[in-house]
């Protein structure tokens, strides 16, 4: 296919064999960062850049309301506010429990799906198609549909869970009855997608690993333990990343699962405001651009942190077994 | 792969993967029968859990009261202005990355790698301030299409699948025949890249239809994008939930009916970045 496009080149090379050897030197040397710089011009213009800029707003007393106060350098004043404003303390809780609340039943559950969807069976695509299909509905809809769900006099749930003598729950009222109602949300809409990447990573452990356990006489969930598990922890640590990630930037499930007026304050005592809520809350509500900014640096800080703990404790797991 | 020495599934398992199946669907079953009823309909004890007549009815109601015309049109527009710079921009950069040697490509790479762990919120104020007060377009289409351009995640899926799945060969031959780097691109990069063009495609025509935080923080009710309309229908004191859950139905058919239509190859995407990755 190449050849017969390319046919006429060599000959018009010839003609003018130098000129041809340093364009073609060039096409060679540079043509990689042509094909790169897209993706990095993007970077720097909207990613880096205003990263950058969100650190230096951090450090300014800025507010939209106040004239003159941009660029009003207060060093690391605002940092020191947050950690004794209780709403960003109580939005650090909300978000580190929502996020434990929703991360560990998550991945836990993809990955006993992820074992069963591995057996051989009719209608595999089928499963696999019915488990993921949460994931590919938005956050906006997903959540409209568990508000009302949720609902206290006529949701479905407090319906069947009254199926079971249970009285109705308002949801939406206290902490941990908010917490669970938004951890639900995000699992319902990650589990299948944490599954298919476990699912993956089992189908390239060596069957051989099993059959050589099951000689041995270890039994089913003894295989699960000491071979599935082991084999999949590099999987497992890239998704306990990826789902702290998301759990700690959680936006759009708290804010529209609120009924107040101001769908920012995460609830009528701020039960469920997160952090990622919090700044918002501060920028654009409050007008104070250089608290928010410090609000969403510490978020980072945080992830970064969190991070970094799961790094260290996977690499510590690793060594106690060797 | 040893598929058929996998232990073969028993009534449990396929009991249990029924009920998680069942649960993933139901709250969208859920959705159409909300849509399709009314307000009473849904708010009955006990719940009624077959679809009404109201569908139509309903449909007309939410595009009436809101501009939800205009919000699916921008979504479309920005969802696949966005998809088609996405992929073209990772294919290119993917390859590079791939097969043509150049000072500096590993750092490079690692520099894309690590990208992907920034969380995109970091930015929101400033890149706001960009749009608002430099650029002048807050509340128009571009702000949501051009930061978007090009992702750090399409470029090393690419770059994933071309390392395993061009052949070196292919490309000596190319070389040898005379072609310029463009010349490989078009003749052969191309056409071996598209399976995983069209996973990548579809992953991200999806991602930013759902989008919801940088539409809710740029643009307005005037020029809203269908999930900000979604948000608006729901931000009423007194909910008819017949007419949420119609917007919620509307807003999510375009990428369920592109999921069913593609859901084996997006699987398929999902698996082989996993191991790969």
């Amino acid at each position: 296919m190449a050849a017969s496009v390319s046919a006429g080149r060599p000959a018009r090379a010839a003609r003018a064999p130098v000129a041809a050897h340093r364009r073609h030197r060039l096409d060679r040397t540079l043509s990689p960062y042509l094909y790169i710089a897209p993706f990095f011009l993007v970077f720097a213009g909207f990613g880096l850049f205003p990263m950058l800029y969100t650190g230096y707003v951090s450090m300014t007393n800025w507010r939209v309301d106040v004239p003159g106060s941009q660029g009003q350098w207060v060093g690391l004043e605002n940092y020191r506010k947050l950690l004794d404003d209780p709403f960003f303390l109580n939005a650090l809780k909300n978000t580190v429990g929502i996020g434990v609340l929703s991360t560990v039943p998550q991945l836990l559950l993809a990955l006993v799906l992820a074992h069963l969807l591995n057996y051989r069976m009719r209608g595999r695509t089928l499963f696999r198609l019915g488990v993921l299909l949460p994931n590919v509905t938005s956050v906006a809809a997903v959540t409209l549909i568990f508000v009302q769900l949720f609902g206290r006099d006529y949701g479905l749930i407090n319906w069947t869970l009254g199926l079971f003598g249970v009285e109705h729950i308002d949801w939406q009222a206290g902490t941990l009855s908010s917490w669970t109602a938004i951890s639900a949300i995000v699992t319902w809409r990650w589990t299948g997608y944490n599954a298919l990447i476990f699912l993956a990573a089992m189908q390239a452990v060596p069957f051989e690993l099993y059959e050589a356990a099951a000689i041995d006489g270890a039994s089913r969930w003894r295989q699960f333990r000491s071979i599935t598990v082991p084999m999949l922890r590099p999987t497992i640590l890239f998704s306990v990343i990826v789902s702290t990630i998301g759990a700690l930037q959680l936006f759009g499930e708290p804010m529209l699962f609120g009924q107040q007026q101001d769908p920012t304050t995460g609830g009528s005592q701020h039960q469920f405001q997160t952090l990622a809520l919090y700044s918002y809350n501060q920028f654009w509500g409050r007008f104070k651009y250089g608290y928010g900014a410090a609000v969403s640096w510490a978020m980072f800080l945080l992830i970064v942190v969190i991070v970094g703990a799961n790094l260290i404790a996977a690499r510590r797991m690793k060594g106690l077994d060797a | 792969m040893s598929r058929n020495r996998q232990l073969s599934a028993g009534r449990g398992v396929y009991a249990f993967l029924g009920a998680a199946v069942l649960v993933s669907v139901f709250p969208l079953y859920w959705t159409l029968v909300a849509a399709s009823r009314n307000n009473t309909d849904i708010h009955s004890v006990p719940p009624i859990l077959l679809p009404g007549a109201n569908l139509l009815h309903n449909i007309g109601q939410a595009f009436s009261q809101t501009d939800m015309g205009l919000a699916l049109l921008n979504s479309l527009i920005v969802s696949s202005l966005v998809t088609a710079s996405v992929v073209l921009t990772s294919t290119f950069g993917g390859f590079a990355f791939a097969k043509l040697p150049f000072r500096g490509s590993r750092p490079l790479l690692a520099t894309v790698v690590a990208t992907m762990m920034v969380p995109t919120q970091l930015g929101i104020i400033p890149l706001y301030i960009m749009m608002a007060n430099w650029f002048h377009w807050a509340d128009h289409l571009q702000a949501l299409i051009v930061p978007a351009a090009a992702n750090a995640f399409g470029l090393f899926f690419m770059r994933q699948y071309l390392v395993t799945s061009l052949p070196d060969e292919l490309l000596d031959a190319g070389r040898i025949d005379g072609c310029t780097t463009r010349g490989l691109v078009r003749h052969i990069v191309l056409p071996t890249a598209r399976p995983a063009m069209s996973v990548l495609g579809m992953l991200t025509f999806m991602a930013t239809w759902n989008d919801f935080y940088w539409p809710k923080v740029v643009m307005t009710q005037q020029n809203p994008t269908i999930q900000l309309t979604l948000s608006e229908l729901a931000s009423g004191y007194i909910k008819d939930y017949s007419l949420v859950l119609t917007g919620a139905l509307v807003a999510s058919l375009p990428v369920i009916a592109v999921f069913l239509l593609m859901g084996r190859q997006i699987i398929d995407g999902i698996m082989q970045g996993a191991t790969k990755g």
